[in-house]
């Protein structure tokens, strides 16, 4: 198993007709993920890559049968792609999308809130089930199927994480890049909850980073809920307050969002937080083989 | 995107918010002029856009021509925070009977619009959510663009004892919240709001931060940005499509994402080193943006060494790679360089700047370590 998506998940690309919908349709394609479908409107008909395009979500889903969107539209369209497929219903949207105005944002949440649909992103590199499907701008040959939830509110830095974990022989169950804006739609709370519950994964690397509560909420939950081991990186320890550090929600606003403030709150829960992120390897194959001991 | 106060002011009377008289000046004699018009007394107000001018001597009482001169003289051109005033407000004092704090903002964790007020206005609002948070109230739009009428009254209440004060307060608040929606706002605040012995309500003071992000969406705002305000080398960098934060070590960076470059700082530091900048190249591989980003590092005297950290996704190593030698072919690069290039297309970019003599890694700690060194 995994989380939110698998070999089963039936993609549809908003704006698949454009520069970076194409590229990445293109890879996902050759990773394994199905696409089945393509919005863009006006371009019905068309197809890209073989994966036929549509003039709207509603069209898409009613002839495909698709389940999941990934957005890769400009920043002014992206609140209107999100609310069209929470009103059509989609189960999981993806919003790859940077730059998307917080008040837009906003509204979003209030539709989101009352709907069945889940929010990943925006401005996030999306998620990837290793060996199974890839939805997002993540290099696809770095990960490995294997036993590690990883979440992220950062995208190359995930990466990195990632690879190491590769490089050391541990894969990864799901990855997940929750996005660097003040307001996404999944936090680490809700993407915590979902791998407690997935049988494949066993032990969680979660990667922060300054600006926000996010890290301390999961503080909260962890200490009351946590059943794996989880290991956590914060980025930004270095960086000046007040000064955005490329993500917009990288700022440091409040004495609570500074890294070593974040660092604390997490040590005080039980999560073990590294210092470098190659550490990170090492130390889930030692928490790794105390729990196998136990069962034996 | 931040703005003065007094042009703050100006956007808020568009709304109908009601302030104390008063205009920009940048020289004495407009000073004068603004304050002749008004009438004594007056106070002259340092015009910059970071907090606590107030303590730094920038905010001064003048009741007559000789203290306005005295006044102007002293903050003109007084430095806060690095930042050397040029404009001074010049509005009427007015006896403050009682001063409140109204502000709006977004509630991140929330994801919604929150309105906060208190009855403890006049100060810095963050330590009195600190000091005495029962002091702060909060009301949340719960998604909605104005103000629940229904929920509302138990709000106000809390922060305005006789219902003329509530009454003014409501209404103030609903034009903050048109400015608010109008220009996608972050921040709008008054502090002090207040009403002076004869029982007049006035706004004394206004700051308001737009969403970056929304820019777009008001062109008309661009006037408004204070050049003079940003550092040269940041505006540069944006202008280029780069994420540039200026700091004060000595190794240069270019990493490309966010976070990754956060991650960057921090491990140099760990290995006892000292960035000199924070520089995204963000996602899409143009080798031209390898080169306006080593032209704005090596601008920085300080830089003693480079240190270019990839991890292709969507960045192509091959890319980053052409953009380094090209970099080097424009431009003396009189420092040492040490490039550290992982992920897509990493063997052609390794190959291509090995034709060139350059040493690469695959490893970020043994990147970091390398330049850490060369940079002592």
């Amino acid at each position: 198993m995994s989380i939110l998506i698998d070999q089963n998940t039936k993609l549809l690309v908003q704006g698949i007709t454009g520069r970076d919908g194409s590229f990445h349709t293109e890879k996902m394609l050759e990773y394994g993920t199905k696409v089945v479908a393509g919005v863009t409107p006006g371009k019905g008909g068309q197809d890209v890559f073989g994966v036929p395009v549509f003039n709207s979500v509603a069209e898409a889903r009613e002839k495909t049968g698709a389940n999941t969107a990934v957005i890769y539209v400009p920043a002014k369209f992206a609140k209107e792609a999100i609310l069209e497929d929470i009103r059509v219903g989609v189960e999981l949207i993806i919003c790859i999308t940077e730059g998307v105005p917080v008040l837009d944002m906003v509204e979003v949440m209030k539709v989101l809130k009352g709907s069945k649909s889940r929010l990943i992103g925006p401005n996030c590199p999306g998620l990837i089930s290793p060996g199974k499907s890839k939805v997002g701008i993540m290099p696809g040959h770095i990960h490995k199927q294997g036993p590690i939830g990883v979440l992220s509110r950062s995208g190359t830095l995930t990466y990195e994480v990632v690879w190491n974990l590769t490089l050391a022989g541990l894969g990864q169950s799901t990855c997940v890049g929750l996005g660097g804006d003040p307001i996404v739609g999944m936090r680490f709370v809700d993407l915590l909850e979902l791998f407690m519950k997935d049988p494949e994964t066993k032990a969680i690397v979660m990667v922060g980073e300054i600006g926000g509560e996010d890290e301390q909420f999961a503080a909260e939950y962890i200490k009351k809920n946590a059943t794996k081991p989880i290991v956590s990186f914060i980025a930004g320890k270095t960086a000046p307050p007040g000064k955005r550090m490329g993500h917009a929600g990288a700022i440091i606003s409040s004495g609570n969002s500074t890294a070593a403030a974040k660092v604390e709150i997490l040590r005080g829960a039980g999560v073990t937080v590294v210092d470098f992120p190659d550490e990170i390897p090492q130390i889930l194959s030692e928490k790794l083989n105390l729990s196998f001991q136990k069962v034996i | 995107m931040k703005i003065h106060e007094y042009q703050a002011r100006e956007l808020f009377q568009k709304f109908g918010i009601l302030f104390t008289q008063g205009k920009v000046a940048s020289e004495l004699g407009q000073a004068k002029a603004v304050a002749r018009e008004i009438g004594f007394p007056v106070v002259l107000k340092a015009q910059v856009l970071v907090g606590g001018r107030g303590k730094a001597g920038g905010v001064k009482l003048a009741k007559n021509d000789a203290e306005l001169e005295g006044a102007f003289k002293h903050i003109k051109g007084l430095i806060i925070k690095g930042y050397t005033v040029e404009q001074i407000l010049v509005a009427a004092a007015v006896d403050i009977k009682k001063e409140y704090y109204l502000g709006i903002t977004i509630d991140n964790a929330r994801n919604d619009v929150v309105i906060i007020a208190s009855s403890a206005g006049g100060v810095d609002i963050e330590e009195v959510a600190q000091k005495t948070p029962e002091k702060i109230q909060k009301f949340y739009l719960q998604g909605q663009k104005d103000i629940d009428l229904v929920r509302w009254p138990n709000f106000i209440k809390n922060i305005f004892e006789d219902p003329l004060a509530q009454e003014k307060g409501t209404a103030v608040f609903q034009n903050m919240l048109k400015t608010f929606w109008a220009y996608d706002c972050s921040l709008a605040e008054i502090n002090p709001y207040i009403v002076d012995a004869k029982g007049t309500w006035y706004a004394l003071d206004a700051k308001i931060n737009f969403d970056d992000n929304a820019l777009f969406r008001h062109p008309d705002l661009a006037v408004l940005r204070d050049m003079k305000s940003e550092d040269p080398d940041e505006l540069e960098a944006k202008s280029c499509d780069l994420s540039f934060v200026k700091l004060d070590g000595n190794i240069g960076c270019i990493v490309n994402g966010a976070g990754l470059a956060m991650a960057t700082l921090d491990v140099i530091k760990l290995l006892g080193g000292n960035p000199a900048n924070f520089l995204d190249v963000g996602g899409s591989s143009n080798p031209e943006k390898v080169c306006n980003a080593m032209r704005i590092i090596l601008k920085n005297s300080q830089v003693k060494a480079v240190l270019i950290n990839i991890f292709g996704g969507i960045t192509r190593c091959d890319d980053i790679a052409k953009g380094i030698i090209e970099a080097g072919k424009r431009m003396t690069i009189r420092v040492p360089l040490v490039v550290r290039l992982t992920g897509t297309n990493e063997e052609e970019g390794v190959a291509l700047l090995r034709q060139e003599k350059f040493t690469t890694y695959s490893s970020m700690r043994e990147a970091v370590s390398q330049v850490v060194s060369l940079a002592k």
